[in-house]
């Protein structure tokens, strides 16, 4: 995770888009309950665009 | 000496390659070991093999390339949803537990990947991620037999390119333009893809195979093009593209496009899967593939402003659009043009490696001239004699060995010549889409009925779909209108008058069937209804034995053209092992089968009850 958080802050800045780093910060918190709730996380989509 | 290991995966088409010194050693791409069609896993296998051609171990490696930035892409990601928003919240919602469960932690997925490969120590691991465009940019550059060129790249979408010129000169690349999603030139032929019934992501060379059934003189046919362009697509002077978001969904729904607003558009209705394909699906096939060949030119004309440069190099999935590739060879905007064979998503591996290797490690570039740094694209596994004969054994297979290369390509040429099928496995596994002559399905072209046969008792798949002819690259120009080589089947070609029958008049009045089995010329079944053909030159340099084999039949016959299809059914990647080829020889009505020197006759073999069975395992794609 610290390896993540500190390629995430590096790509921030680089890019310049501080204003997705709540966004994230929200998301991933999201991502913890997703973790822990052990929902599912399959691939519904025809063209992998995401 | 550098050793850079180049991988492509969590997407489509998961693929790996090593070079070394910036030559490539090997590359295999994971759904040929998986046995899974565009298999997306973590690519296992593939690393494996490659590690063991090279005979390095992962804490030898300088570095591990991943072929694009997936923090990026999750920037364009969040971005779409908020340029969309209210729109896609159902998309959102499925998407997002994707990207904080996997994609998000996408280094951590690599280490443990690596790990299940062999142990080594993680913190002398360099990892790479250069962007989605620049690996295709540098797969086709670096291997081109050009110091200086033009690069063109076209795909779905990386992160945020969908399309990209740039310049390569000696060992760096550099990109002087490019087009942002959701405006995608492979977006919008896969949006018809899917219109037409075909699956996106794997059926678009079927719509290509389809198109030439359109006529291109109907009014139908012109006030297609015409609502493609008025409602569709804008296509500027420089080839870029805006595409009109109305009549697309893909940014927010799980699918392509609205169905009913097309079927309106169009007056035409949605082609279900294996659906029926009416003459209207075939004009509206001509009709796209025609937008698409004008957007590629106009790129490639900008890309010849942009750079000034004689050569051209191109990648990304629509760099596979063999018929449009055709159309630009002919054009002469450029004295030549190297396409990356792999040019879909598992070449970026290739590209990965080698743009570490040259622009992060700043090595130079030693040109290969002749014909270039692809080595035929032969870069898979190859079996020995022991291997084939553990597997003929475990199958209680009947088998023969023959000694003489040269009488086995006799006696493979008798078959051929009367009228038989033979599954031809020989040396290295290709490396990309196509079977270059190493992991072959090979016919007579000259039989009438070889087209419906194949297709239908051996491939199992679309009875409407062309096949390609194998020529040896000195022959080419008798019999097609090609004078350059074309090794990696991406070049479409037109089949000399003199071996055609003219059609009867108002043809297109005919149905697809009929306009199929029409009788269009000597080598009735590698000629496309339009008299084309996705010509595939065979160089003695690069594959010795299956020249020797066109050789062969060209001796007994006076033809010196085969049919060439990958050795699978629908649905199954190409064959890898001779356990893979056997069970594919054995489930078919396929008749001989040639492992290296062996040979085996269908009739000679034990019971197969499998065969049902077997194909079930393949979904269709």
């Amino acid at each position: 995770m610290i390896d993540f958080l500190s390629d995430f802050w590096l790509y921030i800045k680089e890019r310049k888009k501080y204003w997705l780093a709540p966004i994230i910060v929200v998301l991933l918190l999201l991502g913890f309950l997703i973790v822990f709730g052990g929902g599912s996380a399959l691939a519904p989509f025809i063209y992998t665009l995401f | 000496m550098s050793k850079i290991l180049g991988i492509s995966a969590f997407y489509h088409d998961s693929a790996v390659a090593i070079t070394v010194d910036g030559e490539i050693i090997a590359a295999a791409q994971e759904e040929r070991y998986s046995r899974k069609k565009h298999d997306a896993g973590f690519p296992v296998h593939s690393i494996k093999y490659c590690l063991e051609e090279t005979g390095f171990c992962l804490d030898e490696l300088d570095a591990v390339v991943f072929y694009d930035k997936p923090l990026l892409k999750f920037e364009r990601l969040l971005e779409t949803y908020y340029a969309f928003a209210p729109k896609g919240l159902r998309q959102f919602v499925l998407s997002i537990p994707i990207w904080l469960k996997e994609k998000m932690f996408l280094k951590k997925q690599i280490y443990e990947g690596l790990n299940s490969v062999e142990p080594y120590n993680k913190k002398d691991l360099k990892l790479l991620f250069p962007a989605h465009h620049m690996s295709h940019a540098a797969s086709a550059f670096y291997p081109s037999p050009f110091s200086s060129a033009a690069i063109l790249t076209i795909d779905g979408v990386g992160e945020w390119a969908t399309a990209t010129i740039a310049k390569g000169e000696g060992h760096q690349i550099r990109i002087l333009k490019e087009m942002r999603f959701p405006h995608s030139a492979g977006l919008l032929y896969s949006a018809f893809t899917y219109f037409l019934g075909f699956k996106v992501n794997s059926g678009e060379y079927k719509l290509m195979g389809l198109a030439p059934y359109g006529d291109p003189n109907s009014e139908q046919t012109a006030a297609f093009i015409k609502k493609i362009k008025d409602h569709l697509v804008t296509i500027y002077e420089d080839g870029s593209i805006w595409l009109n978001q109305e009549y697309f969904t893909y940014t927010t729904a799980l699918k392509m496009l609205n169905d009913s607003k097309w079927e309106k558009l169009f007056e035409c209705k949605k082609v279900a899967p294996d659906g029926v394909l009416e003459p209207c699906h075939c004009n509206l096939a001509y009709a796209i593939q025609h937008v698409t060949e004008e957007i590629v030119l106009k790129m490639a004309k900008e890309a010849k402003r942009l750079t000034d440069s004689d050569y051209l190099c191109m990648a990304g999935g629509v760099a596979l659009n063999c018929v449009a590739n055709g159309k630009l060879l002919k054009a002469q905007l450029f004295k030549d043009i190297f396409i990356q064979p792999a040019s879909g998503d598992a070449g970026g591996s290739v590209g990965a490696a080698l743009l570490a290797h040259h622009m992060y490690y700043d090595h130079p570039r030693q040109v290969t001239n002749e014909p270039d740094a692809m080595k035929g694209s032969y870069l898979g596994p190859d079996f020995s004699d022991k291997e084939a004969v553990i597997t003929f054994k475990k199958q209680k297979a009947v088998y023969n060995h023959i000694e003489s290369f040269d009488a086995l390509c006799a006696k493979v040429a008798e078959a051929l010549d009367s009228g038989q099928v033979v599954g031809w496995f020989q040396g290295k596994m290709e490396f990309g889409p196509r079977a270059l002559g190493n992991r072959s399905i090979l016919a007579d072209p000259r039989d009438k009925d070889m087209q419906k046969k194949l297709n239908l008792k051996i491939k199992y798949r679309e009875g409407f779909r062309p096949f390609a002819p194998a020529v040896q690259t000195e022959h080419v120009e008798e019999i097609f209108d090609l004078d350059t080589h074309s090794p990696y089947m991406l070049l479409v070609a037109e089949v000399k008058q003199q071996e055609r029958r003219d059609m009867i008049k108002n043809d297109h009045n005919l149905t697809i069937w009929d306009k199929l089995y029409m009788d269009r010329g000597a080598l009735q079944s590698i000629t496309h209804v339009d008299f084309s053909a996705r010509v595939q030159t065979v160089h003695k340099e690069t594959n010795q034995r299956f020249w020797s084999l066109l050789e062969a039949f060209k001796q007994k016959t006076g033809c010196g053209v085969l049919i060439n299809t990958s050795f699978n059914v629908r649905g199954e990647p190409i064959v890898c092992s001779p356990e893979d080829a056997y069970r594919c020889f054995m489930s078919t009505e396929m008749d001989w089968l040639v492992v290296n020197n062996y040979i085996l006759e269908k009739t000679a073999q034990p019971e197969w009850d499998n065969r049902e069975k077997w194909r079930t395992n393949f979904r269709p794609d």
